[in-house]
């Protein structure tokens, strides 16, 4: 059987165990809604625009902290990668912070930039930054020594050598920093937009919360899983395979 | 004369402090276009003092002057072509052949002298192919085509077919000899394979193990094509194994007396 039917029938039996539960009340409405009443939440917010809102304030968010949290993790990396003074000092502070959760700023965030967007967008691009820093510096110290010999033979050194040999060799090393960042700001915007103002799906979800909206509760838990998996295996793991292939570091 | 080491040493300090002589005192003068194979065990240095030429690994004391300049860095008058291919993966094969040449002329003259060249090793239908969709003999072809492209003075060779399975490597061996007979280059080929440099080769050095020493240098003046003259390659192949027996005891034994103390 093929993996994606495997997926199929396991998803559909989930479902399907899940609407019978409803339907013979091994478990009240309140508690775990049915499928039916979660499928009926999703429509409904999805008809009045409300959920539209919230996927493109999201990832609007996701985007400008991403993007920051790339640019400033290559650069830190770069600088840990070729100058050991910066790895024993910086490197060790940089472990440090990659080793807590980025929402644990966001008290901080929200004295500096205010209850809004500032500070979420601030705690997604911590979210991001140094687990890419981290992939960056391995990647460029990783670099296979003999690409640099032969392209020092080939009359290649100092910037040439770092901007033609070096960094390309370790663009496997940048894609999964790329996806493991996104995957980290996914979860420091979530928990960010949980605690301040909308719109944003993490807003919604706990707006639902308090007027007990389980059913919309759940039907944003399902749209946040769903981005977040739809994201990593279509983009993320499909360029990964194929530097990876190109690379010659998988068959 | 064009190739010039002298009195070449090499000592590596270990972690222990203990000073190893990996190279004691080679001197060897190599004539413009001469096809010159070092021979030895595993060990021997002969490598290192490849790598030396090239400019990328200095020695302890002593110089090497190549075409009347002295060797301080690498330079495009050495080209090398390593054991392994070492293409670079997120280029394609043209772009991998241009890449020593985009300084020195326009993106033109560098594509035209890429396909030149990869016509030399009959690779001009993969121009646009990636190497990990080569298989190991064609990769190595590449890299071939790549170093000559920028037309060293002197191309520097270790164990380029070290890896290669026998009837590649064979055919490579034809390949490379009607190369160097076509372009007169001068080519220093470092192999642990005595057939090979009889194959190859106008003179062999053959060099001693720990530490490393010219132990002979032998001109070969058998005719090519040396398959022809079977004879003569056996009765050379027969004196440099007795050359080298000497050397590989010394090695098999230094190794059981290191597996005895440890």
């Amino acid at each position: 059987m093929k993996p994606a039917v495997k997926r199929l029938l396991f998803f559909t039996g989930l479902i399907v165990f899940w609407g019978l539960g409803s339907q013979f009340e091994l478990w009240h409405e309140t508690i775990l809604p049915s499928p039916f009443s979660v499928w009926d939440a999703l429509v409904a917010g999805f008809a009045d625009m409300t959920l539209v809102y919230d996927l493109v304030a999201s990832f609007r968010r996701l985007l400008i902290g991403l993007a920051v949290s790339l640019l400033i993790g290559t650069a830190l990396g770069i600088l840990l990668a070729r100058s050991k003074t910066a790895d024993d000092t910086i490197g060790s502070m940089v472990l440090a912070l990659q080793s807590v959760p980025s929402i644990i700023w966001l008290p901080l965030a929200m004295m500096w930039f205010g209850l809004g967007e500032g500070a979420i967008i601030f705690v997604v691009i911590l979210g991001g930054t140094f687990v890419m820093t981290l992939n960056v510096r391995t990647g460029i110290k990783n670099v296979n020594p003999l690409y640099i010999k032969a392209a020092r033979t080939m009359g290649s050194g100092g910037i040439d050598l770092f901007w033609k040999v070096i960094i390309p060799a370790s663009v496997p090393y940048l894609v999964t920093g790329a996806r493991l960042a996104w995957a980290f700001a996914w979860r420091a915007l979530m928990a960010g937009e949980l605690l301040s103002a909308g719109p944003g799906l993490g807003y919604t979800l706990r707006y639902a919360s308090d007027f007990g909206n389980m059913a919309l509760v759940i039907g944003v838990m399902i749209i946040i899983g769903v981005v977040g998996a739809v994201v990593d295996q279509l983009i993320f793991q499909r360029i990964e395979k194929n530097v990876l292939k190109r690379w010659g570091l998988e068959s | 004369m064009f190739i010039e080491i002298q009195h070449i040493n090499k000592i590596y300090t270990d972690k222990d402090n203990n000073a190893n002589t990996v190279l004691k005192d080679i001197n060897l003068e190599i004539p413009k276009g001469q096809f010159v194979s070092i021979l030895g065990p595993s060990g021997c240095g002969k490598s290192t003092l490849l790598s030396m030429i090239a400019g990328l690994t200095s020695a302890s004391s002593g110089g090497i002057v190549v075409d009347g300049k002295n060797v301080q860095k690498p330079g495009k008058d050495r080209g090398m072509v390593f054991q392994e291919a070492a293409l670079f993966p997120w280029m394609s094969v043209t772009e991998n052949v241009v890449f020593p040449l985009r300084k020195d002329m326009n993106n033109k003259q560098a594509a035209e002298r890429a396909r030149h060249f990869l016509q030399m090793v009959q690779l001009s239908n993969y121009a646009g192919h990636y190497p990990h969709e080569l298989s190991g003999g064609m990769q190595q072809r590449v890299s071939i085509a790549r170093t000559l492209a920028m037309d060293p003075a002197v191309l520097l060779m270790d164990e380029p077919f070290g890896a290669l399975d026998e009837q590649t490597r064979s055919r490579l061996h034809g390949q490379l000899e009607k190369i160097w007979i076509d372009t007169q280059k001068t080519i220093v080929f470092v192999t642990h394979s005595i057939s090979e440099s009889i194959k190859l080769s106008d003179r062999i050095v053959v060099m001693g193990t720990r530490p490393g020493t010219v132990i002979a240098d032998i001109e070969v003046d058998i005719p090519r094509p040396r398959d022809e003259h079977k004879q003569q390659v056996a009765a050379l192949e027969e004196r440099i194994m007795g050359l080298l027996k000497g050397e590989i005891d010394k090695v098999i034994n230094e190794e059981l007396a290191y597996e005895a103390r440890s």
